[in-house]
């Protein structure tokens, strides 16, 4: 299969947050802002970069019936990776994400990816589709999180566009979350059919 | 390479020989970053007390007193500069209105309030939450400069000077009581460690420290 | 073809019951608190009461015409209006006009019309709205007008709720009791709060209308004023000096106008009698939780809001019983 549509395959066509609604617990939780959302997108990217890779290269060295327990383990290793080298050296980020970063083990993108995908193909495809995966879940995030941001607070990124007084702070917290994801996803549908 | 087959053997071994290579991988990567990660787990502290307590030398900390009074504890980091004493961040809590509020209060040699920063708290977003910039220099309820010793921190509502958080008066006179009960343990530490001085003002200050039910 | 001969599935005895009668109905029982309203709060009750109202209509309008591209317009059978009136009800006398104009986008727009319009709505539209406010602009949404301030709008003096009284002595404050109102003041509607649910009189006329009528049954309001007065008045014997005396939960806040108009939407409460009686129940607790216990002030709202989720399940376990059924020796 040709690369590059690996790559905009998870981008557009199985966007996971949009279209396969996958890893729901660190998209609603972590989108407060366009910040947050970009750091937990390219975070659960590279493990997921990592973890396809790997599966990819051993997968003729695990057996059928134990497979499942063995890709957790490379997951999970990579995600404990990532979160000591998060506590290291950028500790501003592991403030905010940190409760979550453990939650990328259970993120089923992971999991799904590696079953679907990484243990029938090739390493490079498969380094091709976690990037691809991961820039979906990146941008949709980052999109999720800058429309909460901007309602919410009047600022993207952090850049006031908006006096703050007129933000509505339901779309900082919990509940504009979930709004903002369905009113996003009722958008990608519309824009899809035409 | 042909695919393992499921064979008892099989499985046995592979499960091994991954979670043996997966154990060694994040045990050297522990090791590494164990360093690192304690030294930022202590800036982020530092970081706060600097934040309170601007211009020290030394590292407070590393070794914060805890003192209790009436049966609330208090820790209090000290911060000097070549040797001198130049203040201390006192950490206090007490209830707001959603629940448990600590807050890390600096203050001066003469118990002035430098500054503060609201460490956690479970207070009302919009509403409650507000205390985090409210009380800041050149905001609203600016508590910056006062001495809690001169004249306790009061809301304007009972009588104070303090202007509370619009429609958060609960969390305002949780703030001020929690900034209150600091002062009152700095001082208590203060007389202690700097003159030597025996408590001859504990008794006075302590009942300035109210539990707050 | 004058006289074309139409042949419809049943049922073919009518009652004459139609939406546009009910919806109507319900705003006629309102109209004594809408007038306890404005003579309490004056100017700005009249400004947030029109303004509601007209919004919901237009975005009503606009929403079935632009975006649904529907061809009959379902603006004139009240649901708009009753929603929008029952969005001012819950609303401060001195909200910003731009703070409404959302709030009645978000009831009509995010409540109803995004599931299909009425009859498809889970949560009541009114409520919807004010929850978004609440948690959006809890500074506007708490400061309460005094009442009496018969001119003014935005710039009117404000002050503490019996609620926040209430709230204050859950959390130590031995003397904030006794700051409140007494029952008979809080009965009759003179102490702040939102428009439409200061009076407990003008609201308890407009039930014995609707009951009169038979455009609600008795169940929901019951069952929820009875629980919050028997939890309220249990936990109020064991610590008079935290907990408010019954009466005052019942008279204050919006525990009265949800328990009589907002709890008993058609569309987002239980079908069957058993059914409501649960839901009535549960509404009351979690009102009396959320109280004393929740980080914001009311539950009353939250607790419908709460319920009219589990109404669905509610209406799957207490089915009513079908005609011609064996029954069961």
């Amino acid at each position: 299969m040709n690369n590059f549509k690996v790559l905009m395959n998870g981008i557009v066509k199985e966007n996971p947050t949009f279209v396969l609604l996958l890893g729901m617990c660190p998209t609603l939780g972590t989108t407060s802002s366009a910040i947050n959302g970009m750091g937990m997108g390219l975070a659960t990217m590279f493990v997921l970069i990592c973890s396809n890779v790997v599966i990819s290269l051993i997968k003729n060295l695990v057996p059928d019936m134990v497979r499942i327990p063995i890709f957790v383990v490379v997951i999970a290793s990579f995600v404990t990776l990532l979160q000591m080298l998060m506590q290291a050296y950028v500790p501003a980020l592991y403030a905010t994400l940190g409760l979550f970063i453990p939650l990328i083990v259970v993120n089923c993108i992971l999991l799904g990816r590696a079953e679907a995908f990484a243990a029938k193909n090739n390493p490079l495809s498969s380094f091709f589709d976690g990037l691809g995966m991961g820039l979906g879940f990146t941008i949709a995030l980052t999109l999720l999180g800058g429309v909460r941001e901007f309602l919410g607070t009047g600022k993207i990124f952090n850049l006031a566009v908006m006096p703050e007084e007129y933000g509505m702070l339901i779309f900082v917290l919990a509940p504009g979350a979930f709004i903002v994801l369905g009113y996003l996803i009722a958008i990608v549908n519309r824009l899809k059919k035409a | 390479m042909k695919k393992l087959e499921s064979s008892l053997k099989n499985m046995a071994l592979a499960l091994t020989g991954f979670s043996v290579v997966a154990g060694a991988l994040l045990g050297w990567v522990n090791d590494v970053t164990a360093e690192p990660i304690a030294q930022a787990n202590a800036k982020t502290l530092s970081d706060a007390i600097a934040v309170v307590v601007p211009g020290f030398d030394n590292n407070p900390a590393e070794a914060p007193e805890v003192i209790e009074v009436n049966g609330a504890s208090y820790k209090i980091y000290k911060a000097t500069k070549g040797g001198k004493f130049v203040g201390a961040a006192v950490e206090s809590s007490s209830n707001g209105f959603g629940g448990a509020l600590t807050v890390l209060v600096g203050f001066d040699p003469e118990g002035n309030i430098i500054d503060y920063s609201l460490l956690s708290h479970a207070e009302t977003p919009g509403l409650g939450s507000k205390a985090a910039d409210w009380f800041k220099k050149g905001a609203k309820g600016d508590i910056t400069g006062k001495n809690p010793g001169e004249q306790p921190l009061v809301v304007s509502k009972d009588g104070g000077q303090i202007d509370a958080i619009t429609a958060s008066t609960i969390t305002t006179r949780a703030f001020l009581l929690a900034v209150n009960n600091a002062y009152a343990a700095y001082k208590n530490q203060n007389v202690d460690s700097t003159t030597g001085a025996t408590q001859q003002a504990a008794p006075a200050d302590s009942t300035q420290v109210e539990t707050n039910n | 073809m004058a006289n074309k001969f139409i042949v419809s599935l049943s049922p073919h005895v009518h009652s004459g019951d139609s939406v546009q009668k009910n919806m109507y109905g319900v705003i006629i029982a309102l109209i004594p608190a809408l007038l306890v309203s404005f003579y309490m709060f004056g100017l700005g009750a009249v400004i947030v009461t029109l303004t509601s109202v007209i919004a919901c209509l237009f975005f009503e309008w606009a929403i079935t015409k632009f975006i649904l591209k529907r061809e009959h317009s379902t603006i004139m059978d009240g649901s708009a209006a009753l929603t929008g009136l029952l969005l001012a009800f819950n609303l401060p006398s001195n909200l910003p006009l731009w703070i409404i104009v959302i709030g009645a986008l978000v009831a009509i727009g995010i409540g109803k019309m995004t599931f299909g319009g009425l009859g498809c709505n889970p949560f009541n539209p009114a409520l919807v709205g004010r929850i978004f406010l609440l948690i959006s602009f809890p500074v506007q949404m708490t400061s309460w007008p005094v009442v009496g301030q018969l001119t003014s709008y935005t710039d009117a003096e404000t002050a503490a709720t019996p609620l926040a009284l209430m709230k204050m002595a859950v959390h130590g404050d031995t003397a904030a009791l006794s700051q409140l109102p007494d029952t008979m003041t809080l009965f009759l509607g003179n102490n702040p709060g939102c428009i439409g649910e200061v009076s407990a009189l003008a609201l308890l006329i407009g039930l014995a209308y609707m009951l009169w009528k038979k455009i609600i049954s008795w169940h929901i309001p019951v069952s929820i004023l009875v629980t919050v007065f028997v939890f309220s008045g249990l936990m109020h014997l064991a610590n008079p000096e935290a907990y408010a005396s019954p009466f005052v939960h019942l008279f204050t806040g919006g525990l009265m106008l949800g328990a009589i108009f907002m709890a008993t939407d058609y569309v987002t409460s239980p079908m069957t009698h058993k059914g409501m009686v649960i839901y009535g129940i549960a509404i009351g607790f979690l009102t009396v939780v959320i109280r004393q216990f929740g980080a914001y002030p009311e539950g009353m709202s939250f607790a419908i809001f709460i319920m009219n989720a589990f109404t669905p399940l509610i209406n799957t376990y207490c089915k009513p019983k079908r005609f011609g059924e064996v029954v069961k020796k």
